[in-house]
């Protein structure tokens, strides 16, 4: 399955899942980061670690750990 | 239809996300009569201002910026709670204005749905238009309105544009009523949520009125059981499914589980379906109220970014911004500190020549004086450093920040927000802890207030120039190219961090045990930041700072110089004074005729024959027959170990305080006399004091390298400053914290120093 993780930056996602019933899962589902939404790399910090996202028209960072937890499906 | 009475004054709470000029808001609104505080038994801060408006008093409650208002922790219940009318400090809302970023609609409207809910008049403050008008977003302001169903008023906060609408549309929404919106959930979970709340019994003095006197609980809670998956409603004992509140949590607990799983074999999975239904409503709020261009246009803001956040240059420039946070701090700031020290030292001379000798005058020199001086004294690092706080905040790159460095930091187990405030620790903790308040999540927010004080500040500094100056020699170099003075001095910082990082993650595993906090964190376009805001916000810590922890800085220093001067027996100080002179006679005696240290203490022993150093003498004496001192002598079988003497012993007490002045306590144990330490010729002196001292019984010197290593060592990991304690018990909200800091570096500090020294002397032996 698709995860934020293997996004290039630069390339857009549509998200289909977000996996967990946690706080982190929470939090990213609050921010806008829902099945049916569209979401854009927009790079990682020098360490490779957090990642910078475009949703729902706001920057968004998140960590890598999180991101794995978002299922996305790759848009041309 | 009987006339409602209307209260006299109307309690109206301010919600929003941040960074949507909340605070501006608040200020515009309320002015500067403002009540601050903090609710109880939370680090949340209670913002109460007043504003009248057609001769009605209103009380305006600003509630933290938050991005939904499930509540994750108790922080977030205390929000929860003002907003429903729960808590007894603060009276029940009559309205709320929820404040909205009119470029982020989709994500604030997630949160006007939540405040909705609420059953509250509100009224939505829609702020920032001209970045989305930059974005080249329009909004049709009157059809969102007339949708939502509820005032939408245009404002520009930092104009102050909009405000009167804003409090006539306030005024329109209390009229008019609760506004009563319609569930944007799928009608299963209606199902299940009007099935919960059948069996559900309110706590206590918790539920609505319904109908006949019956209490039910309110709908917006029994929603949230069912949501929060995190339990943490559930636990808080508010609603029970007995009627006699008997212990049943189990069985709360299982009908909620049970009715979580109907909901997901119904296509409702919790938590997604609060996210997926409410921004499913954002949607339809927003269609054809916004037009916007298919594609999202480049803004300045979008520009700064590539490069602010670059790999190779947002790390450069990072690097360039922290340097001058931190020389401000260190470099801008030490003129002032000088001038206060000045004007303290001044007032303390004038009560000196005019008043006669005694306890009173000691206790407003030394005690009074010297303590109001010292709190004084932190005022320009703090000022600094929260201007240029809020100066990266207000315009945005604080979340850049935080963004760059926070997979370094989540290593050592803190986060990307806690490099700021670790940072300005190495200048001074006390800022630093006070910038903690960054960091919204608790754990991360303790543990870096707890490893801060490790972060070896600037008033450790004049002890290591003065031992390293003193023991390790000059011009020699480590491997051939490092000068050992400077590597020693860097050793001891690399202590400290070495040490927090050590705490910080055993903290984590331990004592502040628990889930990994989201990191997941909106990076804000950027903006010009507000003078007035940063001044505000400047002055706001300063005076909190003053207030809170300077009255309680000035009562330890009290303490302490009753500790120190008491009992002040004349006749026992003369007697010791005579004691000390034989002493140091036998010691000139025991020592060879060529040895060099001769001549030293042989000056030493003409001082006591000197009728002009009689004072000094006896300053020395009144010290060390004082509480302080005998706690000195008393430990010293504790510190042999570390190599120390009770010399030592006593000066490193004394300085548990404020570890600044373990140089003067220095001076006067050595009987220096009136010699200026700040300047490097009194330095030298006790320096070559330090050189020459032996111990009592014999003429080994006290001062060997592994035991001024071991010295350093212990005033870089010690917690020798009353005042950051002070501090963190106000950031923290407890003694509890304080006490634990202490403890910990304390020993820490004991078992460094006694590792440095035994291990370093059996090096060197």
């Amino acid at each position: 399955m698709t995860t934020l993780v293997q996004l290039a930056v630069g390339a857009c996602g549509k998200i289909v899942n977000v996996r967990g019933e946690d706080q982190i899962s929470s939090r990213l589902l609050e921010m806008g980061l829902t099945p049916g939404a569209l979401v854009q790399l927009l790079g990682t910090a020098p360490l490779g670690d957090p990642i910078e996202l475009s949703i729902r028209g706001y920057r968004l960072s998140i960590r890598r750990s999180e991101a794995a937890r978002v299922e996305i499906e790759l848009q041309a | 239809m009987s006339v409602a009475v209307l209260p006299s004054t109307l309690t109206v709470a301010l919600v929003g996300n941040p960074n949507t000029g909340k605070s501006t808001l608040f200020t515009a609104l309320a002015g500067v009569r403002q009540r601050i505080g903090n609710y109880p038994g939370v680090t949340v801060e209670k913002k109460i201002g007043h504003l009248r408006h057609n001769d009605r008093k209103w009380a305006l409650v600003d509630l933290p910026g938050t991005y939904s208002l499930s509540p994750h922790s108790l922080d977030e219940m205390v929000v929860v709670d003002v907003l429903l009318g729960r808590r007894d400090d603060v009276p029940s809302c009559d309205a709320i204005i929820c404040i909205v970023d009119a470029s982020n609609l989709e994500r604030n409207l997630y949160l006007v749905n939540q405040v909705l809910e609420l059953g509250l008049p509100t009224v939505v403050a829609l702020n920032m238009i001209d970045i989305a008008e930059a974005r080249g977003q329009k909004i049709d302001i009157a059809r969102l309105s007339s949708r939502l169903g509820i005032p939408v008023v245009p404002i520009q906060a930092n104009k102050h544009r909009g405000l009167a609408d804003l409090k006539a549309a306030l005024e329109r929404a209390i009229n008019l009523g609760a506004p009563s919106p319609d569930s944007p959930f799928p009608v299963e979970f209606r199902n299940e949520v009007a099935a919960l709340r059948e069996v559900l019994v309110p706590a206590a003095g918790y539920g609505i009125p319904h109908g006949q006197m019956l209490r039910v609980v309110p709908r917006y809670i029994v929603e949230r059981l069912l949501l929060d998956t995190t339990g943490y409603l559930e636990q808080s004992g508010l609603v029970s499914t007995a009627a006699d509140g008997s212990d049943d949590k189990n069985q709360l607990h299982t009908y909620l589980v049970a009715a979580r799983a109907r909901l997901a074999a119904a296509g409702c999975q919790v938590p997604a379906i609060e996210a997926i239904a409410r921004y499913a409503w954002a949607g339809r709020m927003l269609d054809g109220v916004i037009s916007q261009p298919s594609q999202r246009r480049e803004t300045t803001s979008d520009k700064l970014d590539r490069f602010l956040t670059h790999r190779l240059w947002g790390t450069v420039t990072f690097a360039a911004v922290m340097f001058v946070l931190f020389s401000s701090i260190f470099i801008v700031a030490r003129p002032l500190m000088n001038l206060l020290d000045g004007g303290a030292d001044a007032l303390a001379g004038f009560t000196k020549s005019h008043m006669a000798e005694g306890a009173l005058r000691s206790l407003l020199v030394d005690g009074i004086i010297a303590g109001a001086g010292s709190v004084i004294v932190f005022l320009p690092q703090i000022l600094i450093l929260f201007m240029f706080i809020a100066i990266l905040e207000d315009c945005g790159y604080m979340a850049r920040a935080a963004y760059l460095m926070d997979k370094l930091m989540v290593r050592v187990g803190l986060s990307g927000k806690s490099f700021i405030p670790l940072l300005s620790s190495f200048a001074c903790a006390i800022p630093g802890i006070m910038a903690t308040r960054v960091i919204e999540n608790r754990r991360d927010r303790l543990t870096t207030i707890l490893v801060a004080p490790l972060m070896s500040c600037s008033a450790r500094l004049p002890v290591y120039t003065l031992l390293i100056g003193a023991f390790i020699p000059a011009g020699k170099y480590a491997a051939g190219f490092l000068p050992l003075q400077g590597l020693t001095l860097f050793c001891m910082y690399l202590v400290g961090v070495v040490a927090a990082v050590i705490v910080a993650l055993v903290l984590k595993r331990t004592l502040l045990r628990g889930e990994t906090p989201p990191f997941v964190m909106e990076l804000p376009p950027y903006k010009i930041p507000s003078p007035r805001l940063v001044l505000e916000r400047m002055f706001d810590r300063g005076w909190a700072f003053i207030c809170r922890a300077g009255t309680l800085i000035v009562a330890v220093a009290i303490i302490v110089w009753a500790l120190l001067y008491y009992p002040h027996d004349s006749a026992a100080v003369q007697e010791s004074v005579a004691q000390e002179r034989t002493a140091l006679a036998a010691q000139i005696d025991r020592l060879p005729a060529d040895d060099a240290r001769r001549p030293l203490l042989a000056s030493a022993l003409a001082r006591y024959d000197d009728p002009a150093q009689q004072a000094q003498l006896l300053a020395g004496a009144y010290q060390r027959q004082s509480i302080l001192g005998h706690l000195g002598r008393f430990i010293e079988p504790a510190v042999r170990p570390l190599g120390w003497d009770w010399r030592v012993g006593c000066a490193a007490i004394a300085s548990f305080p404020a570890r600044e002045v373990v140089l003067g306590t220095l001076g006067v144990i050595y009987n220096l006399g009136d010699v200026d330490l700040k300047q490097s010729e009194g330095q030298t002196q006790l320096q070559s004091q330090l050189r020459a001292a032996v111990w009592d019984d014999s003429s080994r010197p006290v001062f060997t390298i592994p035991m001024a290593l071991g010295l350093m060592v212990f005033f870089a990991l010690c917690a020798q400053c009353a005042a950051t304690l002070v501090v963190i018990k106000r950031e923290t909200q407890t003694w509890r914290w304080p006490i634990f800091t202490f403890a910990y570096m304390t020993v820490l500090a004991y078992v460094g120093a006694l590792a440095t020294y035994q291990i370093g002397t059996w090096l060197a032996g």
